[in-house]
C-alpha cells in the first residue's frame, strides 16, 4: 500500500500502511500525534498545507565512506536526498539525522557528510550517533563535530514549536548480549528532563538504535529502553524515531508511535531473513526504491505529529 | 624408592599429556592471528602466554572493531582485509566484542610464562 494511498485513513491505520514505504519521512504534527506525510506529496501537492506545519525531516544512516557493491555511490544518493528536500515548496526548518552519519567514524567522512548536509536549504541541523560514527579507538571524531549541545555526553533535548525533543545515545556501552543500552545516567537525566513537562507537551525522542526490540538476535533493540519509555507513558502525543535497520518498522502503542528510518545509502534484510543484517544488494532500478527520509508535520488543537515516508524513487 | 618409581611412572605420563596439552591449547609467546569472518572471531577462544602479540585480520566486507569489554584495548574501524594488533604483557581473561556488531564476543585467556603446569 503507498502513502498516498493512506494518507485519509486513521493514524494507526495510516501508520501501518506507511510500516513498508519510503526513502524518507516528514513528520507533521496534527492534534498531538505525529503524522507522516509523503515528501513527494508535500512536494506536490498544496492541498497538503491542511496538514499541517512542517516540523522536521528525519534523515539516517547516510553511511559515507560506504563502497561496497549494495550502493557504491553512497554521496550520490545522499545528494539526490538533498535535492529532493530542497525542491520541496514546504520545508521545516530542521533536519533530524538519526545516525550513521559515516561509515568508518574517519575525519574524511565526517567532512564529506558535513559538505552534503551543508546543501541542505535547512537551517538547524541536530544528530545522534550510531555505532559506525563512535567507532573510531578514541571515540572523538563525532564528538569533536556535534558532541556541543550534550556537553559530548551524547544525550540533550530542545523546545521547537512547542515540542519537546529528546535526544539519546544508545550505541556507547554496549552490554555483550548485542543490544544497544542508555545507561542508568542517561535514564535519570531522561526521567529528570521529562518531569517538569505538561502531558499535553508533543514529545520527540530520537535515537540511532531502534528503541524497542525488533528483533534480538540481531542487535535491533535496546535493553534498557522499557524504563525509559516508562517516563514517557503519561503523555499524550509521543513519537520515537530511530534507524540503524535501514527499513521501515512502526509500531504504536497507547500514545507512543515508534518509527525507524530508511538509510540513503542501502536497504537491510527483513528481520530475520537470510544469515545476519548488513548491506543488502538490490538491483540498481530497484534501489531508489529503499532508500529515503522521513517528513513530520505539526498539526494543532491539539497539538500532534504525523509522520510520512518518501523514497529516492 | 618403589613409591618414588610409582609415583614417577604415574606422574611422568600426566605430565608429558600436560605438556601435550599446554603446547596444543598455549600458544607459545609468538604472534597469533584471529580471523574475523562471517560476523564471527574465529577462534572464538584462545588461550596465549605472556608477551604474545595478537593480531585480528577482518576478513568480512562490513567492518568491525575489537574493543575490550572490562579493559581498554581498542581498534579503529577495521574495514575488509584491515588488520589490529594487540600484545597482551599481563596474565588474564579478556573479554572483546565488536563494537558496531556487539554480539560478537570473543575471549583471550593469558597464562603466565613458565614451564606448563
Amino acid at each position: 500500500m503507498t502513502p498516498k494511498a493512506s494518507i485519509n485513513q486513521g493514524r494507526r491505520q495510516a501508520l501501518k500502511c506507511l510500516a513498508y514505504g519510503g526513502a524518507g519521512t516528514l513528520f507533521t504534527l496534527s492534534a498531538g500525534v505525529l503524522t507522516p506525510i509523503d515528501l513527494a506529496l508535500a512536494a506536490g501537492n498544496p492541498r497538503e498545507d491542511r496538514a499541517g506545519l512542517p516540523l522536521f525531516l528525519q534523515i539516517s544512516d547516510t553511511h559515507i565512506g560506504f563502497n561496497k557493491e549494495a550502493n557504491p555511490d553512497v554521496v550520490g544518493t545522499l545528494a539526490r536526498t538533498i535535492s529532493l528536500v530542497n525542491a520541496m515548496p514546504q520545508k521545516p526548518a530542521m533536519v533530524i539525522h538519526t545516525g550513521d552519519i559515516t561509515h568508518l567514524s574517519k575525519a574524511s567522512e565526517f567532512d564529506t557528510a558535513a559538505q552534503l548536509l551543508k546543501q541542505l536549504n535547512i537551517t538547524e541541523l541536530h544528530t545522534t550517533p550510531g555505532e559506525h560514527d563512535v567507532a573510531d579507538a578514541s571515540v572523538t571524531e563525532y564528538f569533536s563535530r556535534y558532541g556541543k549541545p550534550s556537553q559530548d555526553r551524547g544525550y540533550y533535548s530542545f523546545d521547537h514549536h512547542g515540542v519537546h525533543f529528546v535526544s539519546l545515545i544508545n550505541v556507547l556501552n554496549f552490554k555483550p548480549n548485542g543490544l544497544g543500552a542508555l545507561g542508568q545516567e542517561q535514564l535519570e537525566w531522561l526521567e529528570k528532563d521529562l518531569r517538569s513537562r505538561s502531558a499535553s507537551t508533543p514529545i520527540v525522542v530520537f535515537a540511532h538504535m531502534p528503541m524497542w526490540t525488533i528483533y534480538e538476535p540481531w542487535g535491533w533493540g535496546t535493553s534498557d529502553a522499557s524504563q525509559a519509555m516508562s517516563y514517557l507513558t503519561r503523555f499524550g502525543s509521543v513519537t520515537v524515531l530511530n534507524g540503524h535497520i535501514h527499513q521501515i518498522v512502526q509500531k504504536v502503542e497507547g500514545n507512543i508511535t515508534f518509527h525507524t528510518a530508511r538509510s540513503t545509502a542501502y536497504p537491510q534484510p527483513a528481520p530475520g531473513e537470510g544469515p545476519g543484517p548488513g548491506p543488502l544488494k538490490v538491483s540498481a532500478a530497484e534501489l531508489p526504491g529503499r532508500l529515503g527520509i522521513s517528513n513530520l508535520t505539526l498539526r494543532s488543537h491539539p497539538a500532534s505529529l504525523s509522520l510520512t515516508d518518501t523514497t529516492l524513487a | 624408592m618403589t613409591h618414588m618409581k610409582i609415583a614417577a611412572m604415574l606422574v611422568l605420563p600426566s605430565l608429558i599429556v600436560a605438556s601435550f596439552y599446554a603446547l596444543a591449547a598455549t600458544e607459545p609467546a609468538a604472534d597469533v592471528t584471529i580471523s574475523i569472518d562471517k560476523f564471527m572471531f574465529e577462534p572464538t577462544a584462545l588461550t596465549v602466554t605472556v608477551g604474545t602479540t595478537v593480531h585480528w585480520k577482518n576478513l568480512d566486507p562490513e567492518p568491525h572493531t575489537v574493543r575490550g569489554v572490562d579493559t581498554n584495548f581498542r581498534s579503529d574501524p577495521l574495514d575488509q582485509n584491515d588488520s589490529f594488533a594487540h600484545k597482551f604483557d599481563k596474565p588474564g581473561t579478556y573479554r572483546y566484542v565488536c563494537s558496531i556488531h556487539p554480539q560478537m564476543l570473543g575471549t583471550i585467556v593469558v597464562k603466565a610464562a613458565g614451564p606448563p603446569n
